[in-house]
């Protein structure tokens, strides 16, 4: 673990409601210059922690430092850490320009500073006039996503933020973010869907029922979780591929178009290339990290109609 | 290898003037609090147009202080609304997520909040003092004398007292975190209670002794009086003590350390 270069580091961290422990003893670091996804199912203790972050949430023990400090102690804190936890959670009543306003003031920023932000997020002038009641939910994410950055701060902190976003939505974000990670940002985003996390995040942390269950770079935890590591391949002679790749003792079955093979991606690629195979697909199958998420939710959801 | 930091010392606190000027916009930037502020303003304009012509028409003879009083209880009702509303805005529109991630420092928040209300309860007794003026100059007019009675104590009673109503409402907002129950809880306080208290006095000998000490209503015609009594001071002390110290003082501590959702 590189424990030491934590941006957001969180130690030991439960936040407990009465008997219930939504937060139970975690630790894990974000660092700077790269995105770290949270992933669990709803309900995780994903939100929780993320309050606790931002001081909005008490924890019932362990801390949580930003870059050295409690969220508390740093001074006007938009400046340094950008934060949405919930898009809706701003006056209904308000325009989109006029929230943002109001996070330029509080910060000391100066007016220039909205336009800026509502350009970025693309929000068009007619809509940051409109009353956030009126907003759809990917619109509220965009202007969400702009009062975080309003301060140009050095960490975010973002609680599902692909949330409502439309596919060229997702898209655009997941450009922002890598592109402010790539520039030295450190990012935390947390998501309940794994494709969603997976096409952004360079590290990935997992957690289920309060508990960390997987952490790691996403490489590691893909070839962590397959144990018996499987890739899908096709080639343009896919029954030449099968023979030689039984010849070495591997697994293949038939699927879809090709196939699957229970080995790793460079096994299958060596065996072609020694067979003089062309291969128009190959990819790993990362099966087992999805099958993990799968396991979780659906604890998560047995547990629920239990109870 | 060194942990990653955040270097703060270039970063200066956010100043306590800018959280006021911040919430002050708040009050007035949504339809409910621009037309909250309006409604204070017209209904005062109304009162004393119909305080004039009423009052003209009949012989009734009026003063300053008195077209100041008809606008004196009619804020005495809207502006602990308006304190009520400062508060839970935020809580019932969630915006106190984003309020308190930007300030951390929640006692400086409520501090801003408290004082922009009095600073709206200073615009709105100006305003008053204006308007009862320009109405006592009509009345004039209608019935040709004027009498210009109104001084520096009736000022100063006027925004203390007012000071005092929006208080009241913010206090009781701070305890419940929620507008229709504070408005309920606080109008039962304004109207009921005292007429509650009143009936406990007439029936038991003992309560018409304590009565003075808690009715916090009626100990504030002190203010009005400039009261020479100690006791009656004590019973003032005493009773907003009660009434604003008590439920502000658990509000407030409610609300640092309630959990904002």
């Amino acid at each position: 673990m590189r424990q030491g270069e934590g941006m957001i580091t969180v130690e030991r961290l439960t936040r407990k409601y009465g008997s219930f422990t939504a937060v139970d003893d975690i630790s894990f670091v974000c660092q700077p210059g790269r995105v770290t996804g949270f992933l669990g199912p709803n309900g995780a203790g994903k939100t929780t922690t993320m309050r606790v972050m931002v001081g909005l949430t008490p924890p019932t023990s362990g801390q949580v430092t930003i870059g050295g400090h409690h969220y508390h102690d740093i001074p006007n804190p938009g400046r340094h850490v950008g934060v949405l936890l919930d898009a809706s959670a701003q006056h209904a009543g308000r325009t989109g320009r006029e929230i943002l306003e109001l996070g330029a003031r509080t910060m000391g920023l100066p007016a220039s500073r909205v336009d800026e932000m509502l350009e970025l997020v693309s929000l068009t002038p007619t809509e940051a006039k409109r009353r956030l009641r009126n907003y759809s939910l990917g619109m509220k994410q965009r202007l969400g996503i702009a009062h975080a950055l309003l301060g140009d701060p050095s960490v975010l902190i973002l609680d599902e933020p692909a949330n409502g976003l439309d596919p060229a939505g997702i898209r655009w974000m997941r450009g922002l973010l890598k592109g402010y990670a790539e520039r030295g940002g450190t990012v935390l985003l947390s998501s309940h869907l794994l494709h969603e996390v997976e096409q952004i995040a360079d590290e990935m942390i997992l957690i289920g029922h309060g508990r960390i269950v997987a952490q790691g770079d996403k490489k590691s935890l893909l070839a962590g979780a397959a144990s018996g590591a499987a890739s899908f391949v096709t080639a343009l002679d896919n029954e030449a591929l099968t023979k030689a790749l039984e010849a070495k003792g591997i697994g293949v079955s038939a699927a879809g178009e090709g196939l699957r093979v229970e080995t790793e991606t460079v096994e299958i690629g060596r065996t072609a290339l020694e067979s003089g195979i062309v291969l128009t697909d190959l990819r790993a199958a990362d099966g087992g990290l999805e099958d993990l998420f799968l396991e979780l939710t659906s604890q998560t959801q047995r547990e629920a109609v239990a109870s | 290898m060194t942990a990653a930091t955040l270097d703060v010392s270039g970063t200066t606190a956010t100043p306590f003037q800018r959280l006021v000027r911040v919430e002050l916009r708040k009050s007035y930037d949504t339809r409910a609090g621009f037309w909250l502020l309006a409604t204070i303003g017209l209904l005062v304009l109304a009162a004393e147009v119909i305080a004039v012509s009423v009052t003209a028409a009949q012989d009734e003879p009026m003063s300053f202080g008195d077209f100041v009083g008809t606008a004196a209880f009619l804020t005495s009702f809207l502006l602990p609304v308006l304190g009520i509303m400062l508060v839970t805005t935020e809580w019932s529109q969630r915006s106190a997520m984003v309020t308190f991630s930007l300030e951390p420092r929640r006692p400086l928040v409520i501090a801003a909040k408290a004082l922009v209300g009095v600073l709206l309860t200073l615009a709105t007794v100006v305003f008053s003092i204006v308007v009862g003026f320009v109405a006592n100059l009509a009345y004039g007019l209608f019935q040709g004398d004027t009498d210009w009675t109104f001084g520096w104590p009736d000022f100063f009673a006027f925004l203390i007292t007012q000071v005092l109503a929006m208080l009241g409402g913010f206090a009781l907002a701070a305890l419940l975190l929620n507008t229709a129950a504070a408005i309920v809880v606080f109008f039962v306080y304004k109207w009921v209670l005292p007429g509650l208290l009143a009936l406990g006095g007439a029936l038991m000998g003992w309560f018409e002794t304590l009565r003075p000490w808690i009715d916090f209503q009626s100990s504030q015609a002190a203010i009005w009086d400039w009261s020479t009594s100690g006791e009656e001071w004590a019973q003032l002390v005493v009773s907003a003590i009660v009434w604003l110290v008590v439920p502000l003082t658990i509000g407030i501590w409610r609300v640092l350390r309630a959990e904002v959702k």
